[in-house]
């Protein structure tokens, strides 16, 4: 009883601040709503029994992607008449992918309600005796380890690339350089000088 | 019978898990709130020392009751909302903060079995909760519409996100030296770690420079000097927390001690043994370990202090040039070591 109730709270928030992600006037109240969204979903992997996925979805998600996401949105400039204008421009590409999204939902729950998948025809049977992550990390070490290699790849690939692209060399800044600064001794900046009256300093 | 038995035997399964958990989250949140007031206490005492000054001397004896007129005073003041704020989000996030700081006390074991939460991704839920504790100050950067506290928002995001980067690969070598994310066991697993006789990875050559960085990101985690970058009073004000008064003010500052201590507390647990003595030796374990752990957390918030009181505040850019180019390749080849050094020793072929 209790975790169907947690069960329909979390879905029911779920759906709610999905909607409200799309609805909301304000794009960093959209983008609280999301966050709100991204938790519960944490939730919902807990009662699954997959408590390591809703650990990586708070840490990776909500602690990491979201919060640059929030940076990116409170940074804009928000002109809120010009956001509604495109409405009817963008309009139709918005249903299209909506009844795209609907129709693979449709085909997922088709598929699924067609006939429950056995479990040892899965294509990774987990093991019952294991905690979450060491079954996930015995098969991303063995048996999917060229596809998890390829997808840590692609990662670097984007990465540098994204550094590449977004980096420019200014010849125009004077950056600390924290070993020159630690290798100056008093001998290189200071030199005592006993002046003679009415003569100029040398420099 | 353990505690919830005990409860579920008169209350029923169901209301006495119900009941017990409640008590026991009481039993951790109470005596938290009345360990910040002390250790801010603490914290100025230490502070003025290192200052030659006098610190809080007047309230109480010796000073002692300060913290407790202040909290009086702050819930006797007005709660001011800025007219151009974003009433709803800014009254959220002193709330968010000061929640996020008491959720993560759920997994900290005090003792032997000493825990409200024994799950196996203990660790996993550290950072997930301490991650969230930047949306507070965020949220309230950003609804207080002013842009004092906007800068200190875009320099915490920043800033939090960069350390937590370096903690992530910290807490890897640590959980693939103990072999499990589970706190407690990390803890046991620091039993006689060295010659089988001290407790503790800090003990370990090989671990000791992570205990070094897991320190100081925790200073940044926790925006103390001398990286309190989001709340330099000298630039920015009072950071975030400008705009905010009364009781709403108080969160922040609570939830911001809160999560002082339990960095402290995390220091302990991951390298210096936990609720284990510093030595394993039969006669040590005579004392309960709670006292030993909470001397150990004590011992790291005066070198909180400590820091706080000697050292100057960073630039933002030396900020970040720390945790992007010295902690994050540092821990990383780290990582590549303990993990070299265990498939030799323990793993290997």
């Amino acid at each position: 009883m209790i975790q169907a109730f947690a069960f329909y709270l979390f879905s029911a928030i779920v759906i709610l601040s999905g909607a409200l992600t799309v609805l909301s006037r304000n794009p960093v109240h959209s983008v609280l709503w999301l966050i709100l969204a991204f938790f519960n979903a944490a939730g919902l992997m807990v009662l699954v029994g997959a408590e390591f996925i809703a650990m990586l979805l708070v840490i990776v998600y909500v602690g990491a992607v979201a919060v640059l996401f929030l940076f990116v949105v409170m940074m804009l400039d928000i002109d809120f008449a010009e956001l509604r204008s495109g409405f009817v421009r963008y309009g139709f590409f918005g249903l299209l992918i909506a009844l795209v999204l609907a129709g693979e939902l449709i085909i997922a729950g088709g598929a699924w309600s067609a006939g429950a998948i056995d479990i040892a025809h899965r294509a990774a049977p987990a093991s019952a005796d294991l905690s979450n992550i060491e079954a996930m990390g015995a098969l991303i070490y063995s048996k999917y380890l060229y596809i998890f290699e390829a997808a840590g790849l692609v990662l670097l690939v984007a990465m540098i690339g994204a550094i590449v692209l977004t980096h420019r060399d200014r010849k125009d800044t004077r950056p600390q350089n924290i070993s020159d600064q630690v290798k100056r001794r008093p001998q290189d900046a200071v030199r005592n000088v006993n002046q003679p009256v009415g003569q100029g300093v040398e420099l | 019978m353990t505690f919830t038995q005990w409860f579920q035997s008169w209350g029923g399964e169901a209301f006495g898990w119900f009941l017990a958990t409640t008590v026991l989250i009481l039993m951790i949140a109470l005596p938290l709130m009345l360990a910040v007031a002390m250790i801010i206490y603490a914290d100025r005492k230490i502070w003025a020392a290192m200052a030659l000054r006098r610190g809080p001397n007047v309230v109480g004896p010796l000073g002692l009751l300060q913290s407790f007129a202040d909290g009086l005073k702050v819930m006797l003041q007005e709660t001011i909302i800025p007219s151009a704020a974003n009433r709803g989000l800014f009254l959220l996030a002193p709330i968010i903060t000061f929640t996020v700081a008491l959720i993560v006390w759920a997994v900290i074991p005090f003792g032997p079995g000493m825990v409200l939460a024994d799950i196996n991704v203990g660790l996993l839920y550290l950072l997930a909760a301490s991650s969230l504790g930047v949306y507070g100050v965020i949220i309230s950067g950003w609804s207080s519409n002013s842009k004092y506290p906007f800068y200190s928002a875009l320099r915490a995001a920043a800033q939090m996100v960069s350390y937590e980067v370096s903690i992530g690969f910290v807490l890897i070598s640590v959980v693939l030296w103990a072999d499990s994310f589970n706190l407690s066991k990390i803890v046991l697993a620091q039993q006689g770690h060295i010659f089988g006789f001290l407790n503790g990875f800090g003990f370990n050559p090989l671990l000791f420079p992570m205990a070094v960085v897991f320190l100081i990101s925790a200073l940044a985690e926790t925006a103390r000097a001398p990286f309190d970058l989001t709340e330099a009073e000298s630039e920015l004000v009072a950071g975030y927390q400008t705009e905010y008064s009364s009781m709403s003010f108080a969160l922040f500052w609570l939830g911001e001690y809160a999560n002082v201590i339990l960095m402290c507390g995390l220091n302990a647990i991951l390298f210096w043994g936990g609720w284990l003595p510093p030595v394993d030796w039969a006669p040590l374990y005579a004392v309960p370990g709670i006292i030993w752990f909470f001397s150990k957390i004590l011992i790291f918030f005066f070198i909180f202090s400590w820091i706080k009181a000697t050292v100057p505040r960073f630039r933002y850019d030396q900020l970040m040039r720390l945790g992007w180019k010295v902690f994050l390749p540092l821990s990383l080849v780290w990582v590549f070591l303990v993990s070299g050094y265990l498939m030799l020793t323990r793993y290997g072929a």
